[in-house]
């Protein structure tokens, strides 16, 4: 039986042999991009999981081109090395980042900002696991409102983190940058074909990918797809793209499944109070009332 | 060949045009700007053929150029003072990756307080972080530094990054006439950038990895020893260039009647120019004065130092610079030299000029007195106050 | 091709490189150690949806004579497949030595 999907990508792996934890989300969604692009990627990844489980000399587990930038420079580093790479007269090559949260939405965000607005020819993907995994789960700017991290401990006091995740969609769409996009390894043929859309624009592409950390978000490492999915069914993400100046919604859940089910079986949210799973809902539900206005469908 | 009116920033300039840069990555910083100014310009009319990106910070700037050294291309970046601090995580990044970038660093001043005037604090205080660090006396030097920088850097005995410093506004903002050289002469003096470290696509490489305790100190190692391999492609490369552009330059030091010098006052940059003529003026009066250049930091010339010092009655290093808590910088440096070669000299250091403050040929000529008479071992030149800088 | 471990693990003073590149894909060290609990394949059962090997995020599930097979140097035992298979042809046991 043939999968459309499955026939439509390498089957070459690029990323092999790694350090992730078992059930890694960052891993996944690395490994699945990789083989859209193939062999002549070149991959960018600052200090982050994804940098520190696959590049420990003389252990190296990418197959093609990949380096480790600073950081902060993620972005920069990308725009140097598709510089570079053109200025010498190599042609057939995609220049790739993935960065986690630190890397994209708090350190690396001028970087990542300078390169939209430059619109240089790179694909920049965040994977997301909501937390600073890779340092020890510390709160990070994608951390959700609620989640029990290292450095928002969850206490009679304070119930985890206080701030909602940052839009980095929506921020990169606000550069007018030519095509961003939201993802979730628990749709994963949604976003293998964003990423082979994003390969065949020129200019900045930027996605998002959740990718659930099983060792953070306190589930079994055999969730991560199921949880990834859920988060998208539930509404507390969405997968959509911006593109031509206009946002698309690529999918629109006819009911949500219940918000309280999806929190509570995650470690980091289980101390969740009544109050606290109303608050989420209630600023899912006005969120969902902006997609629906502003989203084409 | 041609001459032109040129400030120090603009003979950089052409000298890095010369240079066949392939990306260019600066952010702007008084008193960098008119170097990245003046590469835009190249850029536009089609005398420089670069990738020029406008980078969004300087940290940016140079990991732009780390990205496009290691996909294999000659990249060049400027900057100054907070800009340099600002990036500095990347100074050792690049030179620990190996990568054979050159940086002009306008020497000027750290805040705080703020100040946009030239001293050599910026760059002295990031001596440790593995580039190999110049230093120019004038525009026409400037201008020769640029195309030499890149053929010592990636020597494959060295494959490390350049930083040439000039003196901010002292010397990125005069005019001298200068010497420029044919694109022609250039070319033969200056091959493309060939390594192995690099993407490829034909064996494709990991790079920039990390390497725990059993290998880390082997790699940084190597990349001390590489450092100190400058030294020699140095002098290789200085002979070539007189071969090709007729000027002779004279390796990690210059010195100025110096073979039978009583009193040395040891330097860096634009301000040597005053001590060779005040010790001109001292010679005239049966003084035995003499002045050395120190033209490279990094690696730092420990010999040529100490042979040129060990026979003084005494020696005084004058830098716009100090490491606070302690002394100058390069007086750690000329003492640490002496010391290991064994010679016990009386050595004195004296700081000025921080912020732009001037330094007049009758502080310099101050400087041989208190020398020959005994002072302080660290003295802040006409500071004023009750201690007067002791 | 794909990452495979090297029979050359350890470098000497001379072999370490003088910069930080070296080739891609060079592995010294395998995941096996890390299972507490190993998929197992029923080939009998198994289609050839290939979705085990989609979604294993190390990559060591292949389809090989139209049937997934596990390359267990890198498997680390995390039960996605077994999950993910819709018609229950994966079954996580007790790793054996």
């Amino acid at each position: 039986m043939a999968n459309k999907v499955a026939d439509s990508i390498s089957r070459e792996e690029y990323f092999y042999g790694h350090k992730a934890c078992a059930g890694c989300g960052g891993s996944l969604a690395v490994r699945a991009a990789l083989k859209v692009l193939g062999q002549n990627a070149v991959s960018v990844l600052p200090a982050g999981c994804m940098s520190a489980v696959g590049f420990n000399f003389p252990q190296l587990c990418f197959s093609n081109n990949s380096i480790i930038s600073t950081f902060a420079g993620t972005a920069s580093m990308l725009t140097g090395v598709e510089a570079g790479l053109r200025a010498r007269g190599c042609k057939d090559f995609t220049a790739v980042g993935f960065a986690g949260d630190g890397g994209t939405a708090d350190i690396g965000i001028q970087a990542l900002s300078g390169a939209i607005d430059r619109n240089d020819n790179i694909i920049y993907i965040c994977y997301d696991n909501e937390a600073y995994m890779n340092t020890g789960i510390q709160k990070s700017g994608l951390t959700p409102f609620g989640a029990k991290t290292t450095t928002t401990p969850a206490g009679a006091n304070i119930h985890g983190n206080i701030r909602p995740k940052k839009n980095m969609f929506e921020i990169a769409a606000a550069h007018d940058i030519p095509y961003a996009a939201t993802a979730s390894v628990g749709y994963l043929p949604d976003f293998i074909a964003k990423v082979q859309k994003a390969s065949q624009i020129q200019g900045t592409k930027y996605i998002h990918v959740i990718a659930p950390c099983p060792t953070g978000w306190g589930v079994a490492p055999d969730a991560t797809v199921d949880i990834a999915k859920e988060v998208v069914d539930c509404g507390l993400w969405y997968l959509a793209e911006y593109e031509n100046g206009s946002f698309k919604l690529n999918h629109k859940p006819k009911e949500f499944t219940d918000v309280a089910a999806y929190l509570k079986k995650q470690g980091r949210f289980r101390h969740l109070t009544d109050e606290d799973i109303q608050i989420i809902t209630a600023s899912r539900d006005k969120k969902w009332d902006y997609i629906n206005k502003n989203f084409e469908l | 060949m041609s001459r032109k009116f040129l400030s120090g920033n603009e003979a950089f300039a052409e000298g890095i045009r010369l240079a066949r840069p392939q990306v260019i990555s600066a952010y702007p910083i008084t008193p960098q700007t008119i170097v990245v100014e003046r590469l835009s310009e190249m850029v536009e009319d089609g005398s420089l053929s670069a990738e020029y990106v406008h980078v969004e910070s300087e940290h940016s700037a140079l990991s732009c150029a780390i990205g496009a050294s290691a996909a294999g291309a000659r990249a060049f970046t400027a900057t100054s003072s907070q800009g340099l601090l600002y990036m500095a995580e990347c100074l050792y990044y690049a030179a620990g990756g190996r990568f054979p970038i050159v940086m002009m660093n306008a020497d000027r001043s750290t805040a705080l307080p703020w100040n946009i005037y030239g001293d050599q604090r910026d760059s002295l205080s990031q001596l440790d972080s593995g580039w190999i660090q110049s230093y120019a006396e004038n525009a026409q030097e400037a201008l020769d530094l640029a195309l030499m920088s890149y053929r010592i850097a990636e020597d494959s005995r060295v494959q490390t990054p350049y930083m040439a410093n000039l003196d901010g506004f002292v010397l990125t903002h005069t005019y001298e006439t200068v010497d420029i050289p044919t694109r022609e002469q250039a070319d033969r003096f200056l091959p493309p950038y060939e390594t192995d470290n690099r993407i490829d696509f034909e064996n494709p490489k990991n790079m920039a990895f990390s390497a725990g305790p059993d290998t880390n100190y082997i790699f940084k190692y190597k990349a001390h020893k590489g450092l100190l391999a400058a030294a020699e492609v140095i002098t290789e490369t200085e002979k070539e260039f007189a071969d090709i552009f007729g000027r002779h330059y004279t390796g990690l030091t210059e010195n100025y009647l110096t073979d039978d010098a009583d009193y040395i006052i040891v330097t860096l940059g634009s301000i040597a120019g005053l001590c060779r003529e005040t010790a001109d003026k001292l010679r005239g009066q049966g003084i035995k004065a003499g002045v050395v250049r120190i033209r490279y930091m990094r690696p730092f010339p420990n010999e040529e130092i100490a042979a040129v010092l060990k026979n003084v009655k005494a020696y005084a290093v004058l830098e716009k610079d100090i490491s606070f808590g302690n002394e100058g910088t390069v007086f750690t440096n000329v003492n640490s030299a002496l010391k290991k070669a064994g010679a016990d000299v009386r050595g004195y250091n004296f700081i000025g000029g921080l912020g732009g403050r001037n330094i007049s040929a009758a502080d310099i000529e101050k400087i041989y007195t208190d020398i020959a008479n005994g002072t302080d071992a660290v003295n802040f030149i006409g500071i004023g106050g009750g201690n007067n800088g002791k | 091709m794909r990452p495979y471990v090297r029979e050359k693990t350890g470098f000497t003073f001379e072999e370490v490189p003088e910069n930080t590149c070296f080739e891609a894909g060079y592995l010294t060290t395998v995941n096996s150690g890390w299972r507490s609990i190993r998929p197992v394949i029923n080939a009998v059962e198994c289609v050839g949806c290939e979705q085990c090997y989609l979604y294993c995020p190390d990559g060591v599930i292949a389809i090989q004579g139209g049937k997934a097979v596990i390359d267990y140097d890198f498997c680390k035992g995390c039960g996605i497949c077994a999950k993910i298979c819709k018609i229950g042809a994966i079954e996580m046991e007790a790793e054996r030595k």
